[in-house]
């Protein structure tokens, strides 16, 4: 087994699956349970000030999209901070934080936009004992429209100053968990590495109406016949979270800063995507509200086999994938790939025919006997076969060998390197020597 | 077991009620719509699909199945229905595993295909069950059809008719329509009188009239029909059954098994259903299969498949077969009906091992019985009809028999095989000839 424990901006863990700051970190008796389950750390449902606590919704706060057999493929929510009294919660923070010290245990924070909210909660959070601060700049519904969550977090100034007076009053790790309703997830990144902000969390939820009620004309969920948007999670989210990382990742402003990858994690192998894009530890909560704790014990042993197959340690993973993300002008336009049917695993279903055929480059043929084979000559080595393709595997993409003619442009595949920045059709390219 | 199952000779009443009531339980419970939705989600929506491609009636498979897929199983039902107006019954009794399930890529691949026939069950029982019917009638053409036989064919064609204008009037030998789907296959393939229910529910259309107690050569000719209609369908099916020609062939107790199958699906007490202890079946299709798993069924102590080729020659399909063996059948291979013993009724069969070009060999054997069925094939009663071909009534292209304004479909007809969904795409088949004919 490989060590997974896990530092992450200090903090100690022993492995890098965290519970995010949602329902299942919202009280004493569902932490003890994550913990007995297994995970390394939770971030505890975020705490508003003093007072008398918000209010849900009484209606649905959940909606769903689903795949295959009603998988859950997307979550929504309408839910609100905690709506437990502040000082029950940092009683029960403080009880279970004493009895797993070696677990991580982050607090996270929504208080309003003045320096005196968050000077009094910081010293009420580190009386418990928890390791971290996680502030909460992202939740998208509810909290947004009074000035709070994502209504910070989509002013990057304003994530600047909040974390700077967190920094100020407070000796405990700052993370700060960031929106994705944002055009350019770099710079509330910035705004936090120059508020002071020990590392970054990323994605929290995407503004979202899952589906409309046909019969009512409105949004899911629909309380008393109206809806608002709420906030989408779940594995339709990961390829958006994927990309917000490893933007933080490769940019030269933000490169290096510690990020707390979070969006649709719901496998092992989810988990080490976040991490060779430059997460150092993931933040999970959909795959737990769809399938229950134990669903930790799969990373664990998944990530854990992953990294003694590749002989490397969880570290080394980190920021793995980072020198590899570039800019499409990058690209080395001279590798040239045509698509390749492997006729021995093809069912002969002809999706790639009708795909091909009907929305692409016509460059796949069908023979009578519904044999179905790649034109090269018009092969463009666009993946969409590969795509829409039901066996894993049968079509793949096949490297064509330097010196070799291209049939589809009638040129020979060069040996050098050559992308967009040089190529002649660039009005802008520059001259190669 | 008790005495009940042990008694000798053709009785009734060998197991309880709740017995006879599971066993004769449909035989593929329907899909739920979780089930539905879980088992459309498997169709890849091929190009050019080979199902459709396999389906006698043409029905576009993957299209229906995508209705299906996203919650709007009338449409799939009325895609379904479009090309086979009996997919009702097709979808129960169509053997799918040697057609659209047979070729599906997933059966392929997998070895699994994609359940084609209880998915085209579950979008016809939906349409059927809120009582849409999804199809209208062209304004009336004046023109006046008669349908003979109301089987597959007969009803097929019919309701095609209907749709175009026409006045139709069926006519049938029997006392209700419905033909083989009525009286020819087993219970537990069409339960809870589905097949009446659809007859019910495909007259919806409007225009057609049904006479019952009506027979071509005894009520009357195809000359009258010729003269008091535009135009004639023959889908008449096959009302002779073929005789052993064996020495004791008509002693008490050996029976034709669609006789026995007829009195089976017409029974409203199967309590009173009488059935041999020793029951033997010779032949090797689905009426074999089906009179012999019905026996089972009711009670019967031992029942044996006697068929004179060899297992893989057998006209019942591979699924047919290991049905009727799951359910306790045995199956005797290359045995030929020699004589048939017993004093007055049947006591015992005999059978010589034959090759499978039915060469003897010589070995012979004897099974008790206390009853036989014969289901070795039917024959045409062909008593003034247009031309045959070989037993059948000849025809050209879609249904044209040798006289003018005559055409012919379904197991009657020659050529395809004996098949519901085949007589289905016949009868349609010939009514847009017909349609094309008479507007011409």
């Amino acid at each position: 087994m490989a060590d997974l424990t896990s530092t992450f901006v200090g903090i100690k863990s022993p492995n890098p699956f965290w519970l995010a700051s949602a329902p299942p970190t919202d009280k004493e008796y569902n932490v003890r349970r994550a913990y007995e389950a297994g995970w390394g750390g939770v971030v505890w449902k975020t705490l508003g000030e003093e007072g008398p606590p918000v209010v849900n919704v009484n209606g649905p706060r959940y909606g769903a999209i689903w795949g295959a057999d009603r998988r859950l493929l997307g979550l929504n929510n309408i839910e609100l901070i905690t709506d437990r009294p502040l000082e029950v919660n940092l009683r029960e923070i403080k009880a279970v934080k004493r009895d797993y010290p070696d677990r991580a245990l982050v607090v996270s924070l929504m208080v309003p936009c003045e320096e005196a909210a968050w000077k009094a909660i910081l010293p009420l959070v580190e009386e418990t004992g928890a390791d971290g601060v996680e502030l909460n700049f992202g939740c998208p519904h509810g909290m947004s429209e009074r000035g709070m969550g994502s209504a910070v977090g989509q002013v990057p100034e304003y994530i600047e100053m909040v974390t700077r007076w967190v920094k100020q009053n407070s000796r405990m790790p700052c993370i700060v968990k960031l929106t994705p309703n944002i055009t350019d997830i770099r710079k509330p990144a910035e705004a936090a590495k120059r508020g002071g902000a020990d590392a970054v969390s990323l994605i929290n939820t995407i503004n979202s109406i899952t589906s409309v009620d046909l019969d009512l004309f409105a949004p899911e969920p629909t309380i008393d016949g109206k809806g608002a948007h709420g906030g989408y999670c779940g594995p339709a989210v990961k390829p958006i979270a994927l990309n917000m990382v490893a933007e933080i990742a490769r940019s030269p402003e933000t490169r290096g800063m510690p990020i707390s990858g979070i969006g649709g994690v719901t496998t092992w192998r989810d988990a080490a995507e976040f991490m060779a894009l430059g997460a150092g530890n993931v933040q999970v909560c959909t795959a737990a509200m769809t399938y229950g704790f134990k669903v930790v014990q799969e990373m664990i042993s998944g990530l854990s086999q992953y990294l003694d197959e590749k002989g490397v340690g969880l570290s080394d993973l980190v920021g793995r994938a980072v020198p590899n993300v570039s800019d499409w002008q990058n690209l080395n336009l001279n590798a040239i790939s045509k698509a390749k049917i492997d006729q021995d695993l093809c069912i002969s279903c002809g999706r790639c025919y009708a795909a091909c055929e009907d929305t692409s480059h016509q460059a796949i043929a069908m023979s009578e006997d519904r044999v179905f084979t790649v034109k090269d000559d018009e092969c463009v080595a666009c993946n969409l076969c590969v795509n829409v393709c039901p066996v894993e595997g049968c079509i793949s993409m096949e490297r064509m060998d330097v010196g070799a003619t291209d049939p589809r442009t009638g040129k020979v595949v060069p040996a050098e390197f050559g992308d967009w920045t040089t190529h002649p059709n660039n009005p802008m390219a520059r001259a190669a020597e | 077991m008790d005495a009940r199952q042990l008694a000798a000779g053709i009785r009734a009443g060998r197991l309880e009620p709740q017995a006879l009531d599971e066993g004769f339980s449909d035989l593929h419970p329907p899909y739920d719509d979780h089930e539905a939705l879980v088992a459309a989600d498997r169709c890849y929506f091929c190009h050019d699909a080979p199902c459709a491609t396999a389906c006698p009636t043409s029905i576009d498979i993957p299209l229906f199945i995508r209705q299906i897929a996203t919650g709007t199983p009338e449409a799939a039902a009325k895609t379904i229905l479009s090309q086979n107006i009996l997919g009702g019954m097709c979808a129960r009794v169509c053997p799918t595993e040697t057609l659209c399930e047979e070729v599906c890529v997933r059966e392929v691949a997998e070895g699994k295909p994609v359940e084609i026939g209880r998915l085209q069950r579950y979008a016809t029982d939906r349409i059927m069950a809120r009582n849409i019917h999804p199809f209208e009638r062209a304004a009336p053409t004046g023109k006046r059809v008669v349908v003979v036989g109301a089987g597959p064919a007969g009803l097929s064609c019919a309701h095609r008719l209907a749709m175009k204008g026409h006045d139709v009037v069926i006519l049938d030998a029997r006392a209700k329509p419905g033909g083989l789907n009525e009286f020819g296959i087993a219970a537990y393939k069409s339960t809870d009188d589905f097949a009446a229910r659809e007859v019910d529910w495909l007259l919806g259309i409007g225009g057609i009239t049904i006479e019952t107690g009506r027979m071509l050569g005894r009520d009357l000719t195809l000359a009258e029909l010729t003269s008091d209609y535009d135009a004639v369908f023959l889908g008449i099916g096959l009302g002779g059954v073929n005789a052993l020609g064996i020495e004791g062939d008509d002693r008490d107790g050996v029976r034709n098994a669609v006789e026995f199958i007829s009195d089976l699906r017409q029974s409203d007490d199967l309590t009173a259903m009488p059935v041999g202890r020793d029951v033997v079946v010779i032949g090797g299709g689905m009426t074999a299969v089906d009179a012999a798993v019905q026996s089972k069924l009711l009670g019967a102590l031992n029942v044996t498949i006697v068929y004179r080729r060899s297992q893989e020659r057998m006209a019942a399909s591979a699924f047919e077969q290991e049905l009727a063996q799951a359910k306790g059948v045995r199956i005797i291979c290359n045995a030929t009906p020699k004589a048939v013993h017993g004093n007055g009724a049947v006591r015992e069969i005999e059978f010589e091992f034959t090759g499978d070009d039915l060469t003897p060999t010589g070995e012979s054997f004897r099974l008790p019985a206390d009853q036989v069925f014969r289901a070795i094939g039917q024959s045409l009663i062909a008593d003034g009809l247009p031309a045959l071909a070989g037993r059948k009534i000849a025809v050209e292209g879609p249904g044209r028999t040798s006289v003018a304004r005559v055409w012919a479909g379904g197991d009657c007809a020659a050529g395809g095989d004996d098949l519901t969904v085949t007589a289905v795409a016949e009868g349609r088949d010939a009514a847009e000839d017909i349609h094309a004919t008479l507007m011409r």
